[in-house]
């Protein structure tokens, strides 16, 4: 349904081009979910926006294809976007997007607007819309005459997902879509995302930092580092058998409830994107640097069907 | 980490609150009603031990924070005790009458103000923000001189030269030169975080209330900076107040920890029994709800059995505050508060389920 191939974006800024996501290849098929994770800087916020042609500037998309249901997005128009694409086949839940509800308007008001306007609904037959969709998230329709205000982070979040949902779009992308809740909260947010997964048969792409959120929901798992994706394979293959060293470094690093293990860290700092480290970008804080890693750009190997891997150590194999 | 400690009790809170005032309407200001508060800290109870990490967790709005900020001094409590057992050399400088038969100081008290600074001295606080807590236009080598100078220690710059160096080993920002002139924009979060700690451990403190001190930091880098206060913790004497929302870390940290629901403590107990052996029905759902990286989590529903979402501070619930919550709840949860009842040797539970009534 998505594919993404040698996916470029970067920020001309002044002080250099950021290569905030370079050469980036995924598929996603139908009622996937697809988690991103990284740390901040990584890239991975940059990689949603793209896909909705949403890249600010300085930035933009500067090669590579992302091709949805064949058609590539990359190469849009502003007005085709704003037509074919957004909200319709791609919609996004954006980090902190809960805050940004208009504090003006009640939630019908907000919600009903994209169906005045794209769908040339009555005002009646927007509500009936809009209450159908609040019930699936969890809110009866006591909700239509509220105010952002009067709602509690939980509450907004189910608004801001059932947004997103409004045009019964084919793909959702969500970045960091849990980061501000509370653990009680978040799982409930995460319960309602499975739900919607599984009735809507809908594709979804899960942006966090948090590699137990992704283990929560996603099938497939990218890994990104400093702009490029170092490891892809389904959950089962990058939990349970990490191939990269970063990949390994950040499950080691997570504190568990159950199990007093020794967690440990990966040394150092993600690098900056204007002066990426030449070859492997992760080989300064590598346990296992060579020298090949410090000249050569490790390719991406396939170890077993389905999963991917960047690292001289499995391509040297 | 874990298990018991042994060590002695340096601090007892005893019922400690903290309330805020609400701006009051004009109506209620005409009508002479009774003025509102949020009370953020209702009556919360413990000890702190030496040598141990102190662990208060619960959700955003629970108090953690506010009775972090007391502990630190940067609050004055509404009411309730703090009684701190200083150091003997501290201890030798404190007029008697200001200290009790156990060698404890009340320090909500009317201390002199030569005496407050000392024991001020002991007790320091690391913020969860690196990067609003750091003055922007002061060097690394000015922020760590600055506490330095209020408490008058080091007599020449050279000697606070030599202090600040040793700080900056300690918390492996190596070279420390290097350091030293450096701006905090010039420094990752992580590094950040350690000047915050250097700052804080640079006066020698016996008690250090660290207030979510990771949960800014990227993942790959957390350990580095708990495994860092661990230990900072082995070469050195002293208790952690660890302020926490994440369970997983407390584990992995706390020697003991106390579970916070709407400004009180409803579960404490040493680590494991907590974690193992959840009691109240508000720490079970706390531990149901913490995600695990395991990828066969996504073909289950978490199943957390309380409803709905903390209420306001400012309206807190009649009886047990966590009754509307609670899927147990009898008709004693909505008109008496619970008692804190011992389940097991050290393991304490507020909750009507294990009280008699």
């Amino acid at each position: 349904m998505l594919e993404v191939k040698g996916l470029r974006t970067y920020y001309f800024t002044l002080k250099g081009v950021v290569k905030a996501v370079d050469n980036v290849t995924f598929s996603l098929g139908k009622g996937e979910v697809l988690g991103v994770a990284g740390e901040s800087g990584s890239g991975k916020s940059t990689l949603a926006w793209s896909l909705m042609g949403y890249v600010p500037p300085p930035g933009r998309i500067a090669g590579g294809q992302i091709l949805l249901d064949g058609e590539d997005v990359a190469k849009m128009s502003e007005d085709e976007l704003r037509r074919k694409v957004r909200w319709k086949k791609v919609s996004m839940i954006f980090q902190g997007a809960m805050n940004a509800l208009t504090p003006v308007f009640t939630i019908e008001d907000q919600m009903a607007e994209p169906f005045i306007i794209h769908m040339n609904m009555t005002k009646r037959e927007a509500r009936e819309r809009i209450v159908e969709l609040l019930k699936e998230v969890g809110l009866d329709e006591s909700f239509l005459r509220r105010y952002p205000h009067e709602l509690s982070g939980g509450q907004k979040q189910r608004i801001v997902i059932a947004m997103a949902l409004l045009l019964n779009p084919e793909l959702v992308i969500a970045d960091e879509p849990t980061t501000a809740l509370d653990v009680v909260v978040q799982a409930q947010i995460m319960n309602l995302f499975k739900k919607i997964k599984k009735e809507y048969n809908i594709s979804m792409i899960f942006i966090t930092h948090d590699l137990s959120i992704i283990a929560e929901i996603a099938d497939k798992v990218a890994v990104m580092y400093a702009g490029k994706v170092v490891e892809l394979g389904t959950s089962e293959q990058i939990f349970l058998n990490p191939q990269h060293p970063y990949t390994q470094g950040l499950l080691k690093s997570i504190p568990k409830l159950r199990s007093k293990e020794k967690i440990s860290w990966i040394p150092g700092t993600p690098p900056n994107l204007v002066t990426p480290p030449p070859g492997c970008r992760f080989h300064p804080r590598c346990p296992y640097v060579m020298d090949v890693c410090k000249r050569d750009e490790p390719p991406m190997v396939e170890v077993e069907p389905g999963h991917f891997v960047a690292c001289h150590l499995i391509s040297r194999r | 980490m874990g298990g018991e400690s042994n060590g002695q009790v340096i601090f007892k809170a005893i019922d400690l609150k903290k309330y805020f005032p609400l701006r009051r309407s004009l109506k209620e200001i005409l009508t002479f009603s009774p003025g509102r508060f949020v009370r953020a800290v209702d009556g919360v109870t413990f000890d702190i031990r030496l040598g141990e990490v102190f662990c208060l967790v619960g959700e955003s709005g629970c108090g953690k924070t506010t009775t972090g900020r007391m502990i630190a001094r940067l609050l004055e409590p509404t009411s309730g005790k703090m009684l701190y057992k200083p150091t003997q050399e501290t201890l030798s400088k404190v007029p008697p009458k200001y200290v009790d038969k156990d060698g404890y100081v009340d320090l909500s008290q009317k201390l002199p103000k030569r005496i407050d600074k000392l024991l001020r001295q002991e007790i320091q606080i690391v913020f969860q923000d690196p990067f609003g807590s750091l003055n922007p236009r002061m060097t690394v080598y000015n922020i760590l001189k600055e506490p330095l100078i209020v408490h008058n220690i080091g007599s020449s710059e050279e000697e606070r030269r030599e202090i600040i160096y040793r700080a900056l080993s300690e918390v492996k920002l190596t070279p420390p030169e290097q350091f030293m002139e450096r701006y905090p924009h010039m420094l990752s979060g992580g590094q950040r975080q350690r000047v915050s700690i250097a700052r804080a451990m640079i006066l020698r403190p016996t008690l250090v209330v660290t207030d979510e001190p990771v949960s800014m930091l990227d993942v790959s880098i957390r350990a580095e900076i708990l495994q860092l206060m661990l230990d900072m913790q082995a070469s050195r004497n002293l208790a952690y107040v660890f302020i926490t929302h994440d369970l997983a870390v407390a584990n992995y940290l706390c020697t003991r920890i106390a579970v916070m629901y709407l400004g009180r403590i409803v579960e404490l107990g040493p680590t494991d029994l907590v974690i193992n052996n959840p009691q109240h029905p508000y720490t079970k759902a706390l531990i149901a709800a913490v995600p695990e990286p395991d990828p066969s989590n996504r073909f289950k529903i978490r199943e957390v059995p309380i409803k709905g979402e903390v209420p306001s501070a400012a309206n807190i619930p009649p009886g047990c505050r966590f009754h509307p919550r609670c899927p147990y709840v009898m008709d004693v949860c909505k008109r008496d508060e619970p008692p804190m009842v011992e389940v097991e040797p050290g393991h304490f539970v507020a909750c009507w389920l294990h009280a008699k009534h």
